[in-house]
């Protein structure tokens, strides 16, 4: 462990935290919405956004599973030191940690079981950026329909036929969040 | 005692990590209910310490809070919680249901249309629709999960049966999205067409019975009924004696031992707002009206 992980966490961790859930909150009742999630500086390639979501959401008791590029050293300690989260294959995560590439096949994830829907997985997806166009998106949270730019189509629409079962996602780009929870019907048009 | 000697808003980090991840699991299924760690709260249970572990998680210093108890903003229990979060968190508290960015309520919606940029948190007492049909947590848990609510629908035809009509006037059962029957807590059923399609946050507290659940905001919530009994939002059919209103809901006071009686809204913010906009019932005088003008 080096100096470094243990710096990057929120200056003020309650009200940091608190502000950072609200935003968290907004963009996973509003799909399609997208907020700024800032305070965390947490080692790269984690960004800001997805480094606040884990300092507000993850603790000794959530598995966190590190994809691809993010399974490495500095961010390994960083999460550990900050949170304690245990680091764990994917089948185990709570949460989930990279880009839509490493993430992928997202089948190994935990989708909850049909009389405990809310036991499943959280991904936290890392974009290059985030904005308003794309998959239509409908559902519970959504006025009419909205647009947003989602890595990939059919992953998503098949999460959302598996409702009340499925996956939910944050989509991450810097300072940015948005949310897409399993309720959210994914359309190509 | 200061606020300094808690932590801000009295829950622990740890505590508000646990209650933050029930919640947003909640809002990604509406209407299931999501078991979590309820704590021990300084109040008794019953006064609402689901609501108040719920507001704590998403209470911000910058927000502004009000607290209602079946519609007032100055009876018991919305008092005391008030007072908690101005100790414990120093946030800013309203009446006016428009200046408010979280509302707690215990068993009414405002009368005044809630907005984007608010969160409505209930206080429920029972969160399992189910639990006074089947006592068992196991069976209501399959239920559930087989999506098997015909004893719901009997429960309702038991009433009609009995009564004629539907007699179930609080905590009327409602179907979230076309997917799980849930308890709207014991709201007026008059309230129960605003659950849906509403702009606010609605999240659910059940502090004694350990469960959160959710309504994202514009989502579908059907009170249960049937083709030829229609669901029907009922109140008192009188007008506000103090401020007119046709349309709110009505407390039913009683005034003497000789059968005197008046009906007053039971939002006190609207039923304010209306007598300083000069509107006069039948018991509601005029003077009282000028001066909350003046």
């Amino acid at each position: 462990m080096t100096p470094q992980s243990l710096l990057g966490g929120f200056a003020h961790p309650s009200t940091d935290a608190a502000h950072a859930f609200r935003a968290a909150l907004e963009v996973m009742a509003r799909p399609g919405r997208i907020e700024d999630l800032p305070g965390a500086e947490p080692p790269e390639p984690l960004s800001v956004a997805a480094g606040g979501l884990i300092l507000t959401l993850c603790d000794p008791t959530t598995p966190v599973h590190l994809a691809g590029a993010h399974d490495c050293a500095a961010l390994r300690d960083w999460i550990t030191f900050h949170t304690g989260a245990p680091l764990v294959c994917a089948e185990q995560a709570q949460f989930a940690i990279g880009t839509w590439a490493a993430l992928t096949p997202v089948a190994r994830f935990a989708i909850g079981q049909p009389d405990y829907p809310d036991r499943s997985a959280t991904l936290i997806v890392e974009m290059d950026q985030l904005c308003a166009g794309g998959p239509r998106l409908t559902g519970p949270g959504i006025k009419g329909a909205v647009r947003l730019s989602l890595p990939e189509i059919t992953a998503f629409a098949d999460n959302a036929a598996l409702f009340p079962l499925g996956f939910d996602c944050f989509l991450t780009a810097g300072v940015q969040v948005a949310g897409l929870p399993r309720s959210t019907r994914v359309e190509d048009c | 005692m200061t606020a300094q000697d808690y932590n801000f808003a009295y829950l622990d980090e740890q505590t508000k990590r646990m209650i933050r991840r029930a919640i947003l699991k909640g809002v990604a299924v509406p209407g299931y209910q999501v078991p979590f760690a309820s704590r021990e709260m300084p109040m008794p249970y019953g006064w609402g310490t689901g609501g108040v572990q719920v507001t704590a998680a998403c209470l911000t210093p910058d927000d502004t809070l009000k607290v209602i108890d079946q519609g007032a903003d100055d009876t018991t229990n919305a008092v005391s919680i008030r007072k908690f979060f101005q100790r414990t968190a120093a946030v800013a508290v309203t009446e006016a249901t428009a200046e408010a960015t979280i509302i707690q309520t215990r068993h009414r919606i405002p009368e005044a249309a809630l907005t984007e940029g608010q969160i409505l948190v209930y206080q429920v007492p029972i969160p399992e629709p189910l639990r006074f049909l089947e006592p068992r947590e196991t069976e209501t848990r399959k239920m559930h999960e087989l999506e098997e609510y015909g004893l719901m629908h009997v429960k309702l035809y038991e009433d009609i049966a009995r009564h004629g009509h539907i007699a179930t006037a609080y905590a009327y059962p409602v179907k979230v999205e076309g997917r799980y029957v849930m308890d709207p807590s014991p709201i007026p059923r008059f309230d129960n067409p605003k659950l849906s399609d509403c702009p606010a946050i609605q999240l659910f507290g059940a502090g004694r019975e350990q469960r959160i659940y959710a309504l994202p905001p514009y989502t579908r919530v059907v009170s249960l009924d049937f083709e030829d009994h229609p669901f029907e939002a009922s109140k008192a059919p009188h007008d506000c004696d103090l401020c007119g209103a046709s349309d709110s809901y009505l407390d039913e006071v009683i005034t003497d031992d000789e059968g005197g009686r008046m009906f007053v809204c039971s939002d006190t913010d609207f039923c304010r707002g209306r007598v300083a906009a000069g509107h006069i019932g039948r018991l509601g005088a005029p003077d009282l009206a000028q001066e909350a003008a003046e």
